[in-house]
């Protein structure tokens, strides 16, 4: 399943690319990409675990950037 | 400015005007690190704990742990002042970043906010407003001047002019009158129109070309995944030369160890990627921008960049550098007038939809409506054979006369040629031309002054379509093609081309070219899904120019692109090289990395500025 959601204050590019990547490696996540431009974020994961995985993913993301809230 | 901008610009300044007030009160050593310790904590303290957290999470090469030890490490080496200036300076730095990329993403963003708020249903007999995407196909919407078409429709009532300059770049404003089809994202201009629904909402042009445009940065460009790339090679290594600086000189040469340790930190502070991080992704996406303003819609970063680089453009020739109207341009009858030859002719393909068809009765005398053909019998490929007035007329191509052994005459010419025969006996021929687009020839006039070859490909006869590439000098013609020949022929013209090579077409029977091309556009696809999915780049109207106007932005996008990376490499280097000399001091290293991200986001920001680039 993909979704995506809006990101709000993703302040620093390079930040961006370090969440994709890190998503990226999450287990059950098929495919990631963080927008830094459009300010979304787009997940591609596992149907049944998609909000757990979710909560990792913000997770993850507080550690990249801690300014950086998703709005899900 | 968010309120967060607000807040750390207030933080700034009263840090400011602390750190002014302990360089100017005298105090004695200690107490000197202490009045400067405020301003420190107070401007540095989100940084120094995000250090700490990443550290924690096992994120060391964070420009928040660099700027820690950088200003850590001047105060230890007594340099109280340009500790805590240095974090001053990047806290400016960062804010002016911030709020710069804000605005500049937002006016790109502009840029390609068609969307449309609302739409006016009639329900009941009454105007209501509602979100577009809760219209139903085949309601009658109500458009008022200046507002903006929500959604894909045909007129029912009013007639007036609408302008399509978001959609189609194209900015004279269309004519438009009772069924007459409208297409979304554009905008009506001066009389209320009433007009069927014919798309929902996620179906219309808008929420399509909105949809691809937003989706375009994902399809990510080489230069911009090497810069990513650069990116995270780059940190590590100038901090380990950073590390190599503060020890292999006082270590093995036996120098202070104050004076390499500074020259340390100076590297600590220009070792942050975030000029480049940011540049090059937001030139793309001006370009982009800027081109979705032209009518050229772009559908990633990767395409623009190939485009750059085209070395011939490959273009389908009928409807794409022709208009696809037939007309008659000659008739040649034998043993008849030209009138009754057209007469029979249009009396004979009378049923037939193909576009020769159609032009043949445009072109026949009145009266054909009259007496019309008592049996027709299509033969495929060949023509028709039917039965007017007791006469047995044939009308096809010249392999029709061949297979009933009649004598065919002319054949060599331009355009289409359409042989008639009367019971037997050839009755002569109607040659069909298509015409050329007005802007086709400046267009291709223009590909050769930038070096791209122009090369057509058509399923036409080797005669018209030579006559055609004559007139628009083309630099090579491939004819005769099947559809599934396209393909191969295409793909051998790749291998014989250095460079990338682009395919336009009108994504009419082309759809597998344009897939296969480097970068395939499809032309004047409002309203073809076909041509949308298989193509790179989606030119909203049907110029041939928008080509060679997509070109050129793609060239000027890909100079700011280089630009960026050059200048801003550059610039680091240079005060790297000062600082291992020890010629540039923290101060110098933060301006230049603050400097260098600004100059790199407004250098970004002229790629959306297009208008001019086109002419």
């Amino acid at each position: 399943m993909k979704k995506v959601y809006r990101l709000k204050d993703l302040d620093c590019a390079n930040c961006a690319a370090k969440m994709e990547r890190s998503i990226r490696k999450l287990d059950g996540v098929n495919d990631a990409s963080v927008n830094f431009l459009t300010q979304k974020m787009t997940v591609d994961a596992e149907e049944s675990r998609f909000e757990e995985i979710m909560d990792e993913v913000v997770k993850l993301c507080r550690k990249v950037e801690p300014d950086c809230v998703i709005c899900r | 400015m968010t309120r967060r901008h607000k807040l750390t610009l207030a933080r700034i300044l009263i840090a400011f005007a602390l750190f002014i007030a302990a360089e100017l009160i005298p105090l004695p050593g200690i107490w000197k690190l202490c009045a400067f310790l405020v301003p420190y904590f107070l401007v540095g303290w989100d940084v120094l704990w995000r250090s700490l957290q990443n550290i924690a999470h096992g994120q060391v090469f964070d420009e928040n742990f660099l700027m820690s030890v950088a200003t850590i490490g001047a105060m230890c080496t007594g340099e109280y002042a340009e500790g805590v200036a240095v974090m001053l300076f990047y806290q400016v730095g960062e804010l002016f970043q911030s709020v710069a990329v804000g605005k500049s993403r937002k006016s790109i963003a502009a840029l390609m906010d068609i969307r449309p708020e609302y739409a006016n249903v009639l329900r009941d007999g009454e105007s209501v407003e509602v979100d577009p995407e809760d219209v139903a196909v085949g309601e009658i919407i109500v458009l008022k001047p200046g507002e903006r078409i929500p959604l894909d429709c045909v007129v029912t009532e009013g007639s007036g002019s609408v302008n399509t300059a978001a959609i189609t770049g194209e900015s004279v404003p269309r004519d438009v009158t009772v069924g007459d089809a409208l297409v979304s994202g554009t905008i009506n201009m001066n009389a209320v129109l009433r007009a069927q629904v014919t798309n929902i909402y996620a179906d219309s042009t808008v929420a399509r070309v909105l949809d691809l445009v937003e989706n375009s940065s994902e399809r990510k460009a080489r230069t911009e995944n090497f810069i990513t790339r650069f990116a995270r090679v780059y940190t590590p290594a100038v901090v380990f030369a950073a590390l190599a600086l503060a020890l292999i000189p006082p270590l093995a040469l036996g120098q202070p160890w104050a004076t390499w340790i500074h020259r340390a930190l100076v590297f600590l502070v220009v070792s942050c990627p975030c000029a480049l991080v940011i540049s090059v992704p937001l030139s793309f996406f001006g370009g982009i921008g800027g081109a979705s303003r032209r009518g050229v819609l772009v559908k990633g970063s990767n395409y623009l960049e190939t485009l750059s680089k085209a070395a011939a453009v490959v273009f389908d020739k009928t409807g794409t550098l022709t208009k696809g109207e037939f007309h008659v341009s000659a008739v040649h009858p034998v043993g008849m007038s030209g009138e009754e030859l057209l007469a029979l002719a249009a009396k004979a393909e009378k049923y037939s939809t193909h576009p020769v068809a159609r032009a043949i009765a445009a072109a026949a005398p009145a009266e054909t409506e009259e007496n019309p053909a008592d049996t027709v019998e299509e033969l495929a490929g060949l023509g028709v054979r039917a039965n007017i007035g007791g006469r047995r007329v044939l009308a096809g191509n010249s392999r029709l006369m061949e297979a009933e052994h009649i004598a065919a005459q002319g054949g060599e010419g331009d355009g289409t040629v359409v042989h008639v025969a009367v019971d037997g006996t050839y009755a002569g021929f109607v040659v069909i031309t298509d015409q050329v687009k007005e802007d086709a020839a400046p267009t291709i006039a223009r590909l050769h002054r930038m070096g791209v070859k122009a090369v057509m490909l058509t399923g036409d006869r080797r005669v018209s379509a030579q006559a055609v590439a004559r007139e628009l000098q083309m630099d090579e013609v491939l004819s005769d093609l099947m559809p599934q020949d396209k393909v191969s022929a295409l793909e051998s013209l790749m291998e014989k081309t250095g460079g990338a090579v682009a395919f336009v077409g009108d994504g009419i029977n082309d759809a597998p070219v344009l897939t296969r091309a480097d970068v395939g556009l499809a032309m004047g696809a409002m309203g073809s899904d076909a041509a949308i999915e298989a193509a790179d780049m989606v030119l909203m109207d049907d110029r041939p120019s928008r080509v060679a106007e997509a070109i050129a932005i793609s060239k000027r996008t890909m100079r700011i692109v280089y630009q960026n990376i050059v200048f801003a490499l550059a610039v680091k280097l240079t005060i790297l090289v000062l600082g291992a000399a020890g010629y540039a001091n923290m101060w110098l290293a933060v301006f230049a990395d603050v400097g260098v991200a600004m100059i790199a986001i407004l250098n970004a920001l002229r790629a959306m500025k297009v208008d001019g680039v086109g002419q």
